[in-house]
């Protein structure tokens, strides 16, 4: 492929995690491209809620979110991030959640993530509008939010400005040995990073995704009535869990004063039509702990679809079988959180350095074993 | 359980009012349903100081063979029907047949100063004041273009207010060729004459465009560029519209084919009425412009065709063809002077719900990546106003539609028939 323009790095698609790929690899002085179709963080990053959280069943997922997380306190103060510090209440209906909530603290804390458990009464003063006859709760106040399509932006704009390229809505049709071939003809040479969500399958085949929709609705602006994001501690069970629908009560006060509402999760929906039913199951979830929900003006709802993998981890490394091919993709609903460290563990592994995780867990040759 | 209706028709205006009167006279079981507590839609919106028009009230009057469903807007759509708040909670409406008669807003462009309070839509100002807003002796310039200009003029001056003058964008020459052509239309040069006589002693300038709007925290007056230069007219009140554009959001959300004519969509739709969505039928404004007569003949053949009787609606095509060759004379006569697209500038703020400026739109070819990266057409009016200035202005359509078709409570989309007492307790601050 010597015709081809050549590159250290070429970085397939601009969401959340190509973007932070394409940023840490230009930080490093490699010559990058990336290949983005539709607009920047369109994809599954402009439907997230943008919640920066540590979920802690997972020990390898804890890692990658506790290293990345620290890697979000650098976006604290950036306007386009519009990072909010509200913090991550989980909130407990029974005593047995509230047990599972002191094992969970206590795993968060082993990481190193501050969260300490509140009593009934304390939730009630985090939260008056929370319905009576709670438990308490799990308060992680480091936590936070963004708004993730303007951060791939933004760091899509930083590569840009160490001279990436970015091949503006081009599509990549082949990866042939060497690089890749675009829609409109062109070839690329140099090593591929593949970073392209629920399209992984396209390019990757091997590597099996699967899209899991989710429904999110938000509201008109009703500042001071959530305070913090807000989950069920149930809600591990719907997101990890396998059932082929679910909802869980996941509420989030944007900075704007809007409320957004999640969340869902399906297996077998692949149109991206909002779904009546779907939102009446997940409103109803969310009433059923913030009653005060049930007048407040909705301006919009959208759908997205997660990129989920067999296990639930995402695939970061090489690509089994290849040469210089390498992917970051499948991260479910924790893109936006594992993103940056996501990048940096994908650097250093395409540098040959030992990455700050361990990344075994992440390997992508796990499913193709 | 769902409320069910050979006939469903949504939106009362004069296409919804006849519609629902074709298909009543069948015997049809019919609904008819409006956001707006009285029926009338816009050009027939209830006046508090004077009567309605005959043609109004005798279409008032026939709602009695029809469900008459006031202040019921339609928010989604659900597998059983139309999803629809209502004031006390919300309904589930089945049809057999629907028709959609949703009619057409403003199309409201951005200047320099437009988003002063005292700058308003010349059909919002006209609808506000037969709703009793006060304009008794305020100061009034009416601009943009059409003859909605005229009648909105017109309503002002009943309801007590000074009109300053109606500055007609279409030049003076172009307007004359209007005129002339009104010969052979002699019910619309009537109509035209009895409304200029209202306006006795109201100047009407032509080729005349309001560039630019002054005042600190409210309108103090306005810069119109016409033939003879630039001049000041201090005024309480600008009531400015550059006509109207098709309001197609239910119709997308339901599935209809759209067809792009000029700068904005409308619903495509066969000679009977038909839209690409089997039982699902459009007539007036969202066809296509095209006026109060249009309105009428359109509605009454949608009623005929929903009901089942093709003939009866295919009797009416003449009639109606000749009536929209009218409201293409509108459209060829009062075609938009190029100057006005180029009226804002890069900090005139287009997006008024999230204030976003022209130039921050600027390098944006598309709505949805513009409204990632800017919030621009995130906010309560879900990109209407921002969607059709931007698609004018030759930048970039709104794009989809998804529930909730209007802001609606979210016990609406949870499907809550009934409200429970505190769900308007929590009103924010």
């Amino acid at each position: 492929m010597s015709a081809c323009a050549n590159y250290d790095l070429i970085v397939i698609g601009a969401g959340i995690v190509g973007a932070s790929c394409a940023d840490a690899a230009s930080a490093e002085g490699l010559r990058v491209a990336i290949i983005e179709p539709g607009p920047i963080g369109g994809g599954a990053t402009a439907a997230a809620m943008g919640h920066l959280v540590a979920m802690d069943d997972d020990p390898a997922e804890l890692a990658l979110a506790r290293y990345s997380l620290r890697h979000w306190e650098a976006f604290a103060e950036l306007e386009e991030a519009e990072f909010s510090r509200c913090g991550t209440l989980w909130v407990a209906r029974n005593e047995h959640e509230y047990q599972a909530a002191r094992t969970r603290s206590a795993r968060l804390a082993s990481a190193g993530i501050q969260a300490h458990l509140v009593d009934a009464a304390t939730l009630y003063e985090l939260e008056p509008a929370l319905r009576p006859d709670l438990a308490g709760g799990m308060l992680v106040p480091g936590e936070a939010v963004v708004y993730p399509p303007r951060v791939a932006r933004h760091l899509v704009q930083r590569a840009l400005a160490r001279s990436a390229t970015l091949y503006a809505g081009r599509r990549v049709v082949a990866l042939p040995t060497g690089g890749v071939r675009l829609d409109n003809d062109t070839c690329l040479s140099g090593p591929v990073l593949v970073a392209t969500g629920c399209a992984l399958p396209e390019l990757l085949p091997m590597l099996p995704m699967r899209a899991r929709k989710g429904h999110l609705v938000i509201t008109d602006r009703y500042p001071h009535l959530v305070h913090h994001q807000l989950l069920e501690l149930g809600y591990a069970d719907s997101a990890h869990g396998d059932a082929d629908s679910s909802v869980a009560f996941n509420v989030q006060p944007r900075p704007t004063g809007q409320i957004l509402i999640g969340s869902s999760r399906e297996f077998s929906a692949t149109d991206a039509e909002v779904s009546p039913a779907m939102v009446q199951r997940m409103l109803e979830r969310a009433f059923a702990f913030i009653p005060a929900l049930r007048g407040l003006q909705a301006l919009r709802s959208w759908t997205g679809f997660r990129p989920t993998t067999p296990d639930g981890r995402p695939y970061l490394g090489a690509v089994p079988g290849a040469r210089d091919q390498w992917v970051a993709a499948g991260h479910e609903g924790l893109g936006v959180t594992t993103a940056l460290g996501s990048a940096r563990l994908l650097v250093d592994l395409i540098l040959g350095r030992q990455p700050a995780i361990d990344p075994t867990p992440y390997a992508p040759s796990r499913v193709t074993a | 359980m769902a409320k069910r209706f050979d006939v469903l028709v949504v939106g009362a205006g004069p296409t919804g009012l006849a519609a629902a009167q074709a298909a009543a006279s069948h015997g049809a079981q019919v609904g008819l349903l409006d956001a707006q507590a009285r029926p009338g839609g816009q050009v027939w919106r209830h006046d508090v100081r004077h009567q309605a028009p005959r043609a109004a009230r005798e279409a008032f009057a026939t709602l009695d063979n029809v469900t008459w469903l006031a202040q019921h807007s339609v928010v989604a759509n659900e597998p059983q029907g139309l999803r629809v708040e209502t004031p006390g909670g919300s309904e589930l409406l089945g049809y057999n047949a629907l028709i959609l008669a949703t009619g057409a807003r403003e199309r409201l462009l951005p200047f320099p100063g437009w988003t002063l309070p005292g700058v308003c839509g010349a059909g919002g100002a006209q609808a506000l004041t037969k709703q009793g807003w006060p304009v008794a002796g305020k100061r009034v310039v009416v601009a943009g273009s059409g003859p909605l200009l005229l009648a909105a003029a017109a309503t002002l001056r009943a309801h007590g207010a000074r009109v300053l003058g109606i500055y007609e964008q279409a030049s003076a020459a172009t307007v004359r060729r209007f005129a002339s052509q009104l010969l052979h239309w002699p019910a619309r040069a009537a109509q035209a004459a009895a409304l200029r006589a209202r306006l006795a002693g109201v100047p009407y300038r032509c080729g005349s465009v309001v560039q630019r709007a002054h005042g600190e925290a409210q309108l103090q007056g306005v810069e119109v560029d016409g033939p003879r230069g630039t001049q000041r007219i201090d005024c309480d009140l600008l009531a400015v519209g550059y006509g109207l554009v098709p309001q197609v959001e239910l119709a997308a959300l339901l599935g209809c084919a759209l067809q792009q004519t000029g700068k904005h969509p409308r619903v495509r739709v066969d000679g009977l009425l038909r839209t690409s969505v089997p039982g699902i039928f459009a007539a007036g404004e969202i066809t296509g412009i095209g006026g109060l007569a249009v309105a009428r003949i359109e509605g009454t053949m949608a009623g005929h065709a929903a009901a089942g009787f093709d003939q009866e609606a295919h009797a009416l095509r003449a009639q109606r063809d000749k009536a929209r060759g009218f409201a293409a004379l509108l459209d060829t006569h009062f075609a938009l002077d190029p100057r006005i697209h180029r009226l804002a500038d890069a900090r005139t703020i287009v997006c008024r719900c999230e204030d976003i400026t022209l130039g921050e739109l600027d390098g944006f070819g598309d709505a949805r990546d513009a409204k990632l990266a800017t919030r621009c057409g995130m906010g309560a009016c879900q990109g209407r106003l921002c969607g059709s200035a931007l698609a004018e202005l030759g930048r970039f359509p709104r794009s989809g539609s998804r529930p909730p078709l209007f802001p609606a409570r979210l016990a609406t989309l949870a499907g809550h028939t009934s409200l429970s007492p505190s769900d308007d307790a929590y009103r924010g601050s």
